[in-house]
């Protein structure tokens, strides 16, 4: 077969047995909590079909207020596919970042994160970081009147930050005003800037876990140790094709959302407009939104909006360093107290999501 | 891939598999690429075609001289000869689509991408391009004084 003869030239001139051994051997863990392996790879793969539709939106998209909408407008109207391309992009996106915070949690839980993997983690939450900066950004960019009064708002939040606020915020609105400015920056960002330092940590993040290969929980190891040997399943083909069955669920549920509630152009930008009712960000800010919303303005003499994000900035620095702050998981002992933490956060940030919809 | 099995022989279930398995793949894969291929194919503008355009006031016109307009979506180029005739022609050189212009020295239309050179006719006189540039209709119009000249597809 040609495939076969391909192979063989290229084993000729570029060694290729490390890579066939590799894959050949590598095995993946099986028990009853390996069903959260998936969400990674889930990840990895909405990542890839935002790569792909982004680059086909940038074919008719223009940067420019005064083009912006009309060029998103003619994408969904005017280009074959085009309304299909953008809801799949949209919605994706969507998927994207709730599959991440899935693959953070439980990785949270099974305390994947343990001592040898602490930079696993470190690059995995700065991924999550990433995509929640490509989402602010790409929320921009249809230019829309929602779209620009929540980035109105999102940018104002910076300027809570003490002493370097106001800086923050001419630097990321690229002015005083969320303007046509803002939103070449944004582009500039959500296409150039964000994709390159995602391709980096991404490439780290998987070299990472290729090279420890997956972590398995803290009971199924202890019983490793008296004696219980783990189950392992084949990498390829058996993995991967379990792998892919996942990927096909995600595009099913993307084609249908996209083709039964596709995403609304609504009305363009007009900064001389006033805001409309129920402005709201996308659903994972929400529950910042709506935090902040109920802080007084007042507390203790400080103001409210400015001990909000430090808040917020602490239990960020949190998050990035739960493998260092978890000294108990790094000698294999279950962590009680961190479990508790994390499931109050966790129907923390899903209550204020539910009440930033339900307030809005 | 296995080959085919001799006729009489059972089929085996993993052979049944893999079929399913590839023609899955290939029509996920056919079922992404036919969106894309006509994403990428780029829309046709519903602009109408322009007849004709106003190209200016006849005042504005001094013998031996030319100016470039839009005409529709292409530029389109006016001469007043040196003894005070109208010329217009598509300014799209047909060499490889340059925008002429006027040489006033040696009243001929020039093409300075690749030293293209038209007569006044739009005939190629010098250079690469392979046919004449395509004419258009001149007229005056207006009263006496306020005349406009007009150019429109022949």
């Amino acid at each position: 077969m040609a495939g076969r003869a391909i192979v063989a030239w290229l084993d000729e001139r570029v060694d290729l047995s490390g890579l066939r051994h590799f894959v050949a051997e590598k095995t993946v863990p099986v028990h009853a909590h390996k069903v959260w392996y998936y969400m990674g790879g889930l990840a990895l793969f909405l990542f890839l079909v935002q790569v792909a539709t982004g680059i086909l939106l940038l074919l008719y998209y223009r940067p420019s207020a005064s083009e912006a909408y009309e060029s998103v407008k003619f994408i969904v109207s005017t280009v074959e596919f085009g309304w299909l391309i953008r809801n799949v992009h949209s919605w994706s996106a969507n998927l994207l970042v709730l599959i991440a915070f899935i693959h953070l949690f439980s990785t949270f839980f099974l305390r994947a994160y343990r001592r040898p993997r602490e930079l696993t983690w470190l690059s995995g939450v700065a991924l999550l970081f990433l995509m929640l900066a490509f989402g602010f950004s790409g929320y921009l960019l249809p230019w829309n009147e929602l779209a620009f009064f929540a980035t109105k708002v999102g940018t104002g939040v910076a300027g809570a930050v003490p002493v370097v606020g106001d800086f923050l915020v001419r630097f990321m609105r690229g002015g005083d005003e969320v303007t046509g400015a803002t939103l070449t920056r944004f582009y500039g960002l959500h296409v150039a800037v964000l994709p390159a330092i995602t391709t980096v940590v991404l490439a780290l993040h998987l070299l990472l876990i290729q090279r420890q290969g997956m972590s398995v929980p803290i009971g199924v190891e202890k019983r490793a140790r008296e004696g219980v040997p783990i189950a392992q399943m084949p990498f390829f083909p058996n993995y991967v094709l379990r792998d892919l069955m996942w990927w096909f669920i995600a595009l099913a549920i993307i084609a249908a959302l996209s083709v039964f509630s596709p995403w609304e152009l609504g009305q363009k930008a007009d900064a001389f407009a006033p805001v409309p009712a129920g402005i709201r960000p996308e659903w994972y800010f929400l529950a910042m939104f709506q935090l902040l919303k109920m802080l007084p303005s007042h507390i203790l003499g400080l103001e409210g909006e400015m001990l909000g994000v430090l808040g917020f900035s602490l239990i960020a620095v949190a998050v990035l360093l739960v493998p260092f702050l978890d000294t108990r998981a790094a000698r294999g002992e279950p962590n009680r107290p961190l479990t508790v933490i994390g499931i109050v956060g966790l129907i923390l940030f899903i209550a204020f999501t539910i009440y930033g919809y339900v307030a809005a | 891939m296995s080959e085919l099995p001799s006729p009489g022989a059972p089929v085996r279930r993993r052979t049944v598999l893999d079929a399913i398995l590839g023609i899955g793949i290939f029509s996920t894969l056919a079922s992404f690429l036919y969106p894309v291929w006509r994403y990428v194919i780029p829309p046709a503008l519903a602009e109408p075609d322009t007849d004709s355009v106003v190209a200016g006031r006849l005042a504005e016109f001094r013998n031996n001289s030319g100016a470039v307009l839009k005409f529709g979506t292409k530029p389109a180029i006016v001469v007043r000869t040196p003894d005070g005739q109208f010329r217009a022609f598509n300014a799209v050189c047909t060499h490889l689509d340059c925008t002429v212009q006027y040489k006033s020295d040696t009243s001929q239309i020039w093409c300075a991408c690749h030293n293209g050179l038209y007569d006044l006719s739009g005939n190629v006189v010098s250079g690469p391009p392979p046919r004449p540039l395509e004419a258009f209709r001149v007229n005056v119009r207006g009263e006496p004084g306020q005349e406009e000249v007009v150019i429109s597809r022949t």
